[in-house]
């Protein structure tokens, strides 16, 4: 018998209470590893992208589409280099898979966004091919589709003019990323401005969800922004001009600000956790205060006693809380795997870190007014039952 | 059996509940010889408990010295007084006292734990302990599973274990019937007769106090004779 034997053999005095407890940790960090990871895929949209780009958008919100007419307005803003646009097109594979896909003009993204990787001929194949479709590798790779197959998908807005969701693109094209970054973002489909406006039947012609601008200069971004809006202001088509980072975080927090979402949840969840685990080791203690005198009897110092009663925290929380860590992971790649690598819920080096700093203050948290109290016993009084 | 093995010089025990200070011990002295197997009798309420606390370093007294195996205990700390009934005390209670998570061998290993004996040191010291109260083939078992009796020389087996000089026990046979008591009792007449152990119990039961090799009577905290 080792000392830790001896925790992890009075953890397991109560089966049933340990067991129970040991859940509701488990599905605390369990929460906890999904809910992090929601906020680290929040959080790094927003820092991946550089200030090197604008979003312009209808001042009210950017499903009110703007007139493409802007376009040369926009470009001949000193500080402005190219002008893309982009238009939703809300492509559903097969029964219920969302893809991200836009509308667009291939010259104008190409020129916009260097970073995707793409042969010249595959480019040109999809600027000349009214019905053509390019896609990342990641998507290409998920769904096995190959270069000039052609691609059934539904929209889940725009019908075609006789009345079909149903549209079907031939893949003239699939995109990299230039690296490791933009290659996790290879998730997207894009078809062409000028074929969706011919063919869908609400008649949505010469406009677009928004515009992306490339600045010359990083450091104009703000003076680019500013100048857009004032220009465009008291017209019937008034702008708001984001940064891309910008422009993400506010996306995002249309359905709320998810860091504060998650941070109260979390503290709930460890608040509720506090008081049960807490009062499982208070309980625990309580039971065994003779045995804890006996203890100290045999010659175990009080800070002895007070160092099972925490490792005895500790081991609950720690099985509990990488287990749940665990499962959280597997949680993530589930669904990860069920969207199509459209959300991926990955616990990172960071999740698991603040997942072991949580379960080790965790543990000190429940484990130290109990421990505290065993390491005051007084032998003769707890020995008496005083 | 001339050394002195436990020296009480003029204690005094105080102890405060609320506002009231209860003298349980009046300046008592005491030599208990190395080798010796002495019973303390008394009613209750005489400090019988109290001193056996003090002997074995349980608790401190409120004045007065007292020297066991030559130490001046009185004077240690908490820390160290831990320490020093790790290497020289052994200890039986009325009700075991066992931890009823461990097997019988877990339990009697429990005190090896502050010592820096390897695992395989250990096992063996355990299974020696266990073989001396007569339970060597009960190693696995836990407290729930064995008999009073048992569990009560698992708890000497324990007590023995790191081979202390001092064994000192707190009505070791209050809780069993006449049979097992007389049977616990020879044992820890052994222990003393052939193992040189010095022992020091209390007891109410005088047929108990007749295994010693002498009875000492406390009352209202003062030592009235010495039987032989």
């Amino acid at each position: 018998m080792t000392r830790s034997g001896f925790v992890i053999a009075n953890l397991f005095r109560k089966r049933t209470r340990t067991i129970l407890t040991l859940l509701s940790v488990i599905m605390a960090f369990l929460l906890f590893g999904l809910l992090q990871s929601v906020n680290t895929i929040f959080s790094a949209g927003a820092d991946f992208v550089g200030a090197t780009r604008l979003m312009v958008q209808a001042r009210v919100s950017f499903t009110s589409p703007l007139p493409l007419s802007m376009v040369p307005k926009l470009e001949a803003i000193p500080g402005v280099a190219r002008v893309a646009y982009q238009q939703w097109f809300g492509g559903v594979w097969q029964q219920n898979t969302p893809l991200i896909m836009f509308c667009l003009d291939p010259q104008r993204y190409r020129d916009v966004y260097p970073e995707w990787v793409m042969s010249d001929a595959q480019w040109q194949a999809f600027a000349s091919t009214r019905t053509g479709m390019i896609v990342g590798k990641q998507l290409a790779e998920q769904f096995g589709w190959k270069i000039g197959q052609k691609i059934p998908i539904a929209s889940n807005i725009w019908p075609q003019k006789n009345g079909s969701k149903a549209w079907t693109f031939d893949l003239v094209g699939i995109f990299d990323g230039k690296d490791e970054d933009w290659k996790k973002r290879t998730n997207l489909a894009f078809i062409q401005q000028d074929y969706f406006e011919e063919a869908n039947q609400f008649g949505l012609k010469g406009r677009t969800n928004f515009f992306i601008l490339k600045l010359t200069d990083a450091s104009q971004a703000r003076a680019v922004s500013r100048t857009i809006d004032s220009m465009f202001e008291n017209s019937p088509d008034e702008t708001k001009t984001q940064t891309e980072k910008d422009f993400n975080i506010s996306f995002v927090k249309q359905i709320g600000d998810i860091g504060l979402i998650v941070r109260w949840i979390l503290f709930a969840v460890f608040f509720t956790l506090l008081l049960v685990v807490g009062n499982t080791m208070a309980q625990s203690v309580r039971e065994r205060i003779p045995e804890l005198a006996v203890l100290k009897t045999l010659g175990f110092s009080d800070g002895s006693v007070l160092g099972f009663v925490l490792a005895e925290a500790f081991a609950l929380c720690l099985c509990g809380g990488l287990v749940g860590l665990l499962l959280a992971s597997l949680a993530g790649a589930m669904v990860e795997k069920g969207t199509g690598g459209q959300f991926q819920l990955q616990l990172d080096g960071s999740v698991w870190l603040l997942g072991v700093a949580a379960i080790v203050l965790m543990s000190a948290a429940v484990g130290l007014l109990p421990g505290l109290r065993a390491r005051r016993l007084r032998i003769v009084d707890a020995l008496a039952g005083r | 059996m001339s050394e002195s093995m436990v020296q009480v010089r003029s204690v005094t025990k105080v102890y405060e509940r609320g506002k009231q200070k209860i003298e349980v011990l009046h300046g008592l002295t005491l030599d208990i010889p190395r080798g010796d197997f002495v019973a303390l009798m008394g009613p209750s309420g005489s400090g019988k408990t109290t001193l056996l606390n003090l002997i074995g370093g349980l608790d401190k007294p409120t004045s007065g010295e007292i020297v066991v195996g030559g130490s001046r205990i009185d004077q240690l700390s908490s820390g160290q007084l831990a320490h020093w009934r790790a290497h020289n005390v052994g200890f039986v209670f009325q009700f075991y006292n066992l931890m009823p998570v461990l097997s019988a061998e877990g339990n009697v290993e429990l005190p090896l734990l502050l010592t820096r004996l390897s695992a395989a040191q250990r096992r063996k010291n355990v299974a020696v302990a266990l073989q001396v109260v007569g339970l060597a083939d009960r190693a696995k078992h836990k407290p729930r599973e064995l008999s009073g009796g048992q569990e009560q020389r698992v708890a000497i087996a324990r007590a023995l274990v790191s081979d202390p000089q001092l064994l000192v026990c707190d009505e070791p046979t209050g809780d069993l019937d006449r049979k097992t008591a007389d049977e616990i009792l020879g044992l820890l007449q052994v222990l003393n007769r052939e193992h040189g152990k010095t022992i020091v119990i209390v007891t109410h039961d005088p047929k108990a106090a007749e295994f010693a090799r002498r009875t000492l009577h406390l009352e209202k905290g003062q030592l009235l004779e010495q039987a032989a």
